[in-house]
């Protein structure tokens, strides 16, 4: 198992993302953006894992967390980055630039997400649910407000930085920071406020703290992605970040099996690719024009199935305790 | 000496119901105190009291001469206080080795910059960790079972295994809330003198609730009883089975008198 030598994983990972970023260019433009976008969603789906699988939380803010980090990261290289930069600053001095704006959109995230995070302590299950949710929403109506970052319209005009070696450089950071700290006998903190917390509670466990560190350390990845995915479509609205976007990467996280993190990876990218295979599929002959039409139909009927046929997640092997069938 | 944990007057009201009235209760260091009483007398109240789960109405609770008021569970676990719960509570998804790994959070050495790092410091913790863990589960013959779901344990080794979880956190005095609840015969003999070895072992005081009278009257030194909240008898195994008082409260239960 990969996960089982973290630092390797990391160094490969990363030596991989630098021959993607390489080869992009040789790539079929295509294939690169259907790549980028599994990038992005990898990342958002196992930080979102964080939150609500290993750690127990149910937040629907994502796509929230999300917006703050493209609008900040937006905001740094459109606006602040002329005056910092010449207009023939080297490459170099461009994509660090580019990093420092990633990273700033991340802070900003995570201290959203601490705000977030405050009342998760006192809401459990579906009420925290709600009250993730109205943030998100707070968050659209906020960027919608402010006139300087487009209101309604949004951003446009962001410079294209965004190349397959950041996507999956930051991947493979994510998924190495996430999965060595839960790890480790300081992350089972996490998954025992996740199992029982007046039990982690007795043991001495602050259930208060690892909670706001999930949702602190979930929120900066998921402002990192933000951040890639703004410097991706080269336009940014508040209408992108909405409900329906935090529900499609909680559809990742609960398909790939709470707190499975191979598992939410491989969902990320099937169900990326899932409505591409779609339309491609309606494009073989006339004859599969209809698959093509009802992709949205298709999805949800999928969803439906695999939610009865395996609740527990698709990748999800691990026979937990909790999942078991009690005989 | 002072005792370790003191109740002085402690109450604590629940709407209209007083689940426990005015309750003193002392235990000294390196002493094992049965906590008896009939269904529905406020004994897990106690422990919830003394965890920090409810804070009292009235009254004053201390830990090793320190006041508990306001401290949070986790709080009161670094202290040194440690339970079992009467329901059993493991970690669901955890394995039997995670169940108790998790409980040594207190007494880690290393925090997420050394888990990010892996560095030389972080995995020599975690073997030393490990190597404790293993140790303590082989005292409850448990350590065949490492890698299995806490769940797919048998109810008595769930119940053994929730004592590991709680000594993994060094406590100085032990909660043990219906131990021998769902155990047969040889097994209460078996926890009887597993709960003193441990007692001896561990240098720990002991505080034990437990309806099976031969498990309570067999090990405890000292036995407080409650009925309806409120303190009636407290003394050795042998005063109190003579206690009129505690014969009435069980009246009609022939096990108080064996």
């Amino acid at each position: 198992m990969f996960l089982a030598r973290p630092r390797i994983f990391l160094l490969a990972a990363l030596a991989a993302s630098i021959v993607l970023g390489i080869f992009q260019n040789q790539l079929d433009p295509y294939f690169v953006d259907v790549l980028t976008r599994i990038g992005i969603n990898i990342i958002l789906a196992v930080s979102l894992n964080l939150i609500n699988g290993h750690t127990g939380q149910f937040s629907l803010g994502h796509a929230g967390f999300m917006a703050v980090g493209a609008y900040t990261a937006a905001a740094m290289t459109m606006f602040a980055g002329p005056h910092i930069l010449p207009a023939t600053a080297p490459e170099f001095f461009t994509a660090l630039w580019f990093l420092a704006a990633l990273l700033a959109g991340g802070i900003v995230a995570a201290a959203a997400g601490l705000l977030v995070g405050a009342p998760s302590l006192r809401l459990k299950g579906d009420y925290l649910a709600i009250v993730t949710l109205g943030f998100g929403q707070i968050i659209s109506v906020v960027f919608r407000n402010i006139e300087p970052l487009g209101g309604a319209l949004g951003l446009n005009g962001i410079p294209a930085y965004t190349n397959l070696f950041w996507v999956f450089a930051i991947a493979a950071v994510t998924v190495y920071v996430i999965t060595a700290m839960v790890n480790s006998t300081y992350g089972r903190g996490f998954i025992a406020t996740h199992d029982d917390e007046v039990a982690a509670e007795a043991m001495g466990i602050n259930t208060t703290r690892f909670k706001i560190v999930a949702f602190v350390i979930g929120a900066f990845f998921a402002g990192i992605a933000g951040g890639l995915y703004g410097h991706f479509t080269l336009t940014i609205s508040p209408r992108g970040f909405d409900f329906t976007r935090s529900i499609e990467i909680v559809v990742m996280v609960i398909v790939g099996g709470m707190g499975n993190t191979v598992g939410v990876i491989l969902a990320a990218i099937l169900l990326t690719l899932l409505p591409e295979g779609l339309r491609a599929l309606g494009g073989v002959s006339p004859s599969l024009n209809w698959i093509s039409e009802s992709r949205p139909l298709l999805y949800s009927i999928l969803l439906i199935g695999l939610m009865l046929l395996r609740p527990q997640g698709l990748f999800n092997f691990r026979k937990s305790g909790k999942l078991k069938i009690q005989n | 000496m002072p005792p370790l944990l003191q109740l002085e007057k402690v109450s604590i009201r629940f709407g209209g119901l007083t689940a426990v009235s005015e309750l003193d209760l002392q235990i000294g260091a390196h002493e094992l105190v049965g906590l008896i009483g009939p269904n529905g007398a406020g004994k897990t109240t106690v422990f919830n009291l003394t965890t920090g789960v409810y804070q009292p109405t009235a009254g004053k609770i201390s830990f090793g001469e320190k006041s508990t008021a306001r401290l949070r569970p986790n709080k009161l676990a670094k202290l040194g206080i440690a339970r079992t719960f009467q329901n059993i509570r493991l970690f669901a998804s955890m394995t039997v080795f995670d169940n108790v790994r998790a409980a040594t959070q207190l007494h880690r050495a290393h925090g997420i910059r050394d888990a990010l790092w892996r560095g030389r410091h972080f995995r020599a913790g975690e073997k030393t960790v490990g190597s404790q863990i293993l140790e303590l589960l082989e005292i409850f013959q448990l350590g065949k079972f490492r890698d299995s779901f806490a769940k797919s344990l048998s109810y008595g080794d769930q119940r053994r295994l929730e004592i590991v979880r709680a000594l993994a956190t060094k406590p100085k005095l032990l909660l043990l809330d219906e131990p021998a609840a769902g155990m047969n015969a040889s097994e209460k003999v078996e926890l009887m003198r597993l709960i003193q070895f441990i007692k001896d072992k561990f240098q720990i005081s002991v505080l034990l609730v437990e309806h099976d009278m031969k498990v309570v009257m067999g090990i405890c030194e000292r036995i407080a009883v409650l009925d309806y909240g409120v303190k009636i008898a407290e003394g050795t195994p042998v005063e109190v089975r003579a206690n009129p008082k505690v014969i009435e409260a069980y009246l009609g239960e022939e096990i108080i008198s064996e």
